[in-house]
């Protein structure tokens, strides 16, 4: 794309991004500018000229040139190599791109990147135990609660969103907590399974 | 990929009004349905001025006549859980707890939510209709099913909020500021019917915004509730619902407020519902009684005439429903 051949020297790609990973190149702690950072908000940002900004994304930092209009999915995929949300509808329809801002499940796919400063995300990246996978990811598997595995990462994300304001739901509450999440290989009854499951190595059952 | 447009988060109400001031400004809230809106090329926008970060705009807060301040900011998710609201005004938080996903809800707005443009296939899909400027509606003679059974005048769309006729039903108003100062509007007043302009949703000026909807003082003898009606259990626009916000003594209705979603371009009041109603004794009987009078007026299209018995048969379910809470 031109826009990101224009800003090379900035963006990482996400093959680089992998090979420099172990060495923290992409991300700069930088909690002590953060101040500086959040007083430029008011600034007019122009669409053509990118605007460095900060984001929070799994307890690192991560300083990045953005336009206006990139989504937040966007930034994560294609600038930070955080590609297990994914890209379905780009239209807050299917759920594929749910991420955890300050706590709570929302889609990456609708919202700005320049919107998600000053928050705290969480991708599925995020979820791991170091090289164990977290207790919602673990139910997944244990559950089979996939086929091809395109809606995982997002209904992974909704179930911990969920389990995270309500340890313990109810069925209802899981239904309807899971709702904006949609399989089009029709696991559900094994999502709901795993959910469940969830709950028990949680420790909430 | 979006287009392009300049962005600015605003960091007081005056700055955002300044600069919603410019040609061709859109306001960002959640921005749940202005990126869908972009993305889909329903309409463009040369600077997006974000509120999202206005403080004076959020929280939930009860007012010195002992009613409740909503600031716009508050999202749908906030509103659905407020325990003031799931108390006192039932119908906000039913209605709220039915908007769109989990994930929606921890971003949407109630603001944006009452400022929402229109689902219709044709306004959101490539059809340059008279809603977006062109010279004709193409629901009229053509796939209609989610369409309007009153209200259409040129132009055939529904509101799509849950929100707002539950504001509605309970006699909510809504503060708005702007360059001209500031002004408070009932909430019946606040969406504009196609006939009066068929290219505007709401009564808002470009340079305005909405700051807070005000809840009236609830009264202790007031049920309320709301029933939404949809094609499938995950998320969904409703085909046809009803908010209720009715005053009982004992089982005699004092007054009634009976508003309809999903089938009319505005929140639809039913008088004739109301007037039904109104000092008598709510059984079943004047129940079958209100739910035809409610679907009096109503005119089907080609292909949605299924909603004037949808609609019947939830009006009278849920007047008996509501008599028994
Ligand atoms: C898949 C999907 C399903 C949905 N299902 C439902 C549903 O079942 N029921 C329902 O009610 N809604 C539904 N919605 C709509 C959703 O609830 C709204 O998109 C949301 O409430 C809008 O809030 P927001 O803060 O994101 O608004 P934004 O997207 O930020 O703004 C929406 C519009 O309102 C304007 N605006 C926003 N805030 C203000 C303000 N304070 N003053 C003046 N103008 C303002 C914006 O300029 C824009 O035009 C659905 C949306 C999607 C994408
Ligand atoms: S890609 Fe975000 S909801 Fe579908
Ligand atoms: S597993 Fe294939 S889309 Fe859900």
């Amino acid at each position: 794309m031109e826009e990101d051949n224009k800003n090379k020297h900035i963006h990482l790609t996400r093959r680089s991004f992998f090979s420099t990973m172990g060495m923290g190149a992409a991300t700069v702690v930088a909690s002590n500018n953060l101040a500086a950072w959040a007083s430029e908000e008011n600034k007019v940002m122009d669409p053509t000229e990118p605007t460095k900004i900060t984001l929070k994304i799994n307890g690192q930092t991560h300083r990045i040139l953005v336009e206006p209009r990139w989504s937040l999915l966007f930034v994560l995929r294609e600038h930070l190599g955080l590609s297990a949300a994914k890209t379905g509808c780009e239209r807050g329809e299917c759920g594929a791109c749910t991420v955890l801002i300050d706590n709570v499940p929302r889609y990456a796919c609708m919202t700005l990147a320049v919107e998600a400063q000053g928050t705290e995300i969480v991708t599925l990246e995020g979820l791991m135990k170091g090289e164990e996978l977290g207790h919602v990811q673990q139910a997944f598997l244990e559950q089979d609660a996939f086929q091809c595995g395109y809606c995982t990462p997002g209904q992974i994300m909704a179930a911990d969103g969920l389990l995270r304001s309500n340890p313990k739901p109810t069925d209802g509450e899981i239904r309807k907590g899971m709702s904006g999440n949609l399989c089009r290989c029709g696991a559900y009854h094994n999502i709901f399974q795993a959910v469940n499951r969830a709950v028990e190595l949680k420790g909430g059952g | 990929m979006l287009p392009n447009f300049t962005y600015v988060c605003a960091s007081s109400e005056k700055e955002a009004i300044k600069h919603l001031a410019s040609d061709g400004a859109r306001i960002h809230a959640g921005g749940t349905d202005l990126l869908g809106c972009l993305r889909d090329h329903v309409f463009t926008a040369r600077k997006i001025v974000s509120i999202s970060k206005l403080d004076s705009l959020h929280g939930i807060r009860k007012t010195a006549e002992g009613g409740l301040r909503v600031g716009a900011l508050a999202t749908i998710t906030e509103v659905a859980r407020n325990p003031i609201i799931r108390d006192r005004y039932h119908v906000l938080a039913q209605a709220a707890s039915e908007v769109a996903s989990p994930q929606l809800r921890n971003q949407g707005t109630i603001g944006g939510n009452i400022c929402q443009k229109p689902r219709c296939w044709y306004y959101r899909g490539e059809f340059h209709c008279l809603r977006k400027g062109g010279d004709q509606c193409f629901a009229a003679g053509g796939e209609n099913q989610f369409h309007c059974i009153f209200g259409g005048d040129m132009c055939y769309i529904v509101h799509p909020s849950d929100t707002s006729p539950a504001l509605l039903s309970l006699g909510a108003s809504v503060q708005i500021s702007g360059k001209r100062g500031s002004r408070t509007v009932l909430m019946e007043h606040f969406h504009i019917p196609p006939g009066q302009d068929v290219q505007k949703e709401t009564i808002l000026e470009p340079d305005e915004i909405v700051t807070a909807i005000l809840l009236p003082p609830a009264s202790p003898a007031m049920k309320s509730s709301y029933r939404k009606v949809r094609a499938r259990q995950s998320w969904d626009f409703a085909l046809a619902g009803t908010a209720l916000a009715i005053q009982f003594s004992g089982a005699t209705v004092e007054k009634a407020r009976v508003v309809f979603s999903g089938v009319a371009p505005v929140p639809w009041r039913s008088k004739e519902v109301e007037k039904t109603i109104t000092g008598k004794r709510l059984d079943a009987n004047l129940a079958a009684k209100a739910a035809e009078a409610a679907v009096k007026g109503a005119e089907a299209m080609e292909k949605n005439a299924y909603k004037i018995p949808l609609l019947r048969g939830i009006v009278e379910e849920e007047l008996i429903a509501i008599a028994k809470l």
